[in-house]
């Protein structure tokens, strides 16, 4: 089991969001958290980096715990994240956005910026502009290089395959699973069913900010009652 | 301003005297913006409008004036020495202090800087007394200049060299250093710089304690140039430094630098040409630019 989280309630000031949610991942795994808009998986994401630190419950990484531990220090750890909205450093070149993930994280390993370029092309073509200047889908990459530049174990995607063409979903499938071979885990947070059950091993799906079904994505996505019920809008 | 030499003297020519109202100007504005860029570095990185950097400022004066003293009067022993004790200061301040009112509204780290204000003007003033301490002399640059006929103080020609040369060492620091772009990435997004590993809280401290040292670094090389020092020397010059990045846009030095020149510019004119309106023309500028492009000449706007 490299991360394990065990009933926890996450806030936001007094909203209560995530209500004893409990999930695991294992080594090498790639999972998916499945639910409709505001069920709380941005929030589960944001509460294993340490951005929004549950109140209570635990949270083990590597037998580690992180609850209570700032968001450099699980970084530093091995988990890297890639935000819905991507966050990529407005004033810092394509180029330095990726240096910077690599400089400031204590493990090494696969990644390097010539492979993640390899990965995106477009990143090297575009490698002196700035990040504000990239175009949505370049951001994209670049958010979801940085994160490969940390060399991480535990990768968290926030809404991967959102606002792309269904042809570029497809490429990004293509790219998870190269990023998978390179014995890493992820966690992703996705609303397409599709993307998810081609790239993911196992789902768990959130509703209310408690975890209302989970399972295999094969099963998952045979289940046509609980894809009517959580799922669909 | 009160920071100029006396520029009261007769003016046998227009140009000559034109040259010379612009040097004492680009002089003076060098000073508010050695206090200024260190205003803004930590307005632009911990969005902390700090009230106590004049403080910076008149300790960096009273500890250089003190460590050269007793160093057999070398003065840059003292400007070496003095900043580098103040910033001892900035760092207490900032790790037991002010990181503590960072979540709160600006009013409270208002009042917390003003009281930091407060303290140390009466601190020097039990310690060195209320009456101003004199300025000695720099070896080497205690002359003067001529410059078109006229003699112009070698430490304020030095003083205009010292100002960009600082700009240019913060500019190179900023972009071309991988801490300079750690800074700039953190300063843009404080959580994302977190999630990839940077430790914003030390990255704070190091950036204030860098700010301190800027803001120390003018007083003690205000310490030839004011002729005397007293404990409310650094109110006057946090007014100017204030002035300066509201006109250049808070959080920018390329705005610091050039509202500071402007400002200094403007005081020295003013001082020359219509002494009576002197202090009353900055403030009519800043007032100007807050009707007309509220977020300063270099500015992002909202």
């Amino acid at each position: 089991m490299i991360l394990a989280a065990k009933d926890i309630n996450t806030f936001y000031g007094a909203s209560h969001i995530l209500q004893d949610v409990s999930f695991e991942v294992e080594k090498g795994e790639v999972v998916a958290l499945l639910g409709r808009n505001g069920v709380g998986k941005t929030t589960t994401l944001r509460s294993v980096m340490g951005l929004t630190p549950p109140r209570t419950g635990s949270i083990m990484f590597k037998e580690k715990e992180l609850t209570g531990k700032p968001a450099y220090a699980i970084s530093w750890l091995g988990i890297a994240y890639m935000p819905d909205d991507l966050r990529i450093f407005p004033d810092l070149t394509c180029e330095e956005n990726l240096e910077i993930a690599r400089r400031l994280s204590r493990n090494a390993g696969y990644w390097s910026r010539e492979r993640v370029e390899d990965l995106f092309p477009v990143l090297h073509a575009r490698k002196k502009q700035k990040g504000a200047n990239l175009s949505g889908g370049e951001k994209k990459m670049l958010s979801l290089g940085r994160a490969l530049m940390a060399n991480p174990e535990l990768i968290l995607l926030d809404e991967p395959s959102e606002g792309l063409a269904p042809l570029i979903v497809k490429n990004l499938a293509e790219v998870i699973k190269k990023i998978r071979e390179q014995n890493m885990t992820l966690l992703l947070a996705d609303q397409n069913l599709k993307f998810c059950r081609k790239v993911s091993d196992r789902g768990y799906i959130l509703e209310k900010g408690r975890i209302a079904h989970s399972g295999t994505m094969a099963d998952i996505w045979k289940d046509e009652d609980v894809i009517k019920k959580y799922l669909v809008l | 301003m009160g920071l100029g030499p006396s520029q009261a003297q007769r003016a046998p020519d227009m140009l000559e005297s034109i040259v010379h109202v612009c040097l004492a100007g680009l002089s003076i504005g060098m000073f508010i913006w050695l206090v200024a860029s260190g205003l803004t570095l930590i307005f632009g990185v911990l969005k902390v409008l700090n009230f106590a950097h004049g403080t910076f400022y008149m300790l960096g004066a009273y500890l250089c004036y003190w460590i050269l003293a007793r160093m057999g009067d070398n003065f840059w022993l003292g400007l070496i020495l003095g900043p580098l004790a103040v910033c001892a200061v900035g760092f207490l301040i900032e790790r037991f202090f002010l990181r503590h009112v960072y979540h709160l509204a600006l009013p409270y780290q208002l009042l917390l800087t003003f009281a930091f204000v407060l303290i140390f003007d009466d601190a020097v003033k039990i310690i060195w007394g209320a009456g101003s301490l004199g300025s000695p002399t720099v070896p080497g640059l205690s002359g003067s200049f001529p410059i078109l006929g006229r003699n112009f103080p070698s430490y304020s020609l030095f003083i205009i060299a010292v100002g960009p040369l600082v700009a240019l060492a913060m500019w190179a620091f900023l972009e071309r250093t991988w801490w300079g772009r750690i800074i700039r990435a953190s300063s843009s997004d404080r959580e994302m710089a977190a999630a990839i590993g940077v430790r914003v809280p030390a990255l704070y401290t190091s950036v204030f304690v860098l700010g301190t040292w800027l803001g120390a670094l003018g007083g003690g090389l205000a310490v030839p140039y004011v002729g005397l020092l007293t404990p409310g020397m650094g109110e006057v010059i946090i007014i100017d430094a204030f002035v300066v990045a509201v006109i250049g846009g808070l959080g920018s030095l390329k705005g610091a630098f050039f509202g500071a020149l402007i400002i200094g510019l403007l005081s020295s004119f003013g001082t020359r040409f219509i002494p009576t309106f002197d202090m009353f023309l900055t403030f009519i500028l800043m007032a100007g630019v807050l009707l007309w492009r509220p977020q300063g000449f270099f500015g992002e706007a909202k």
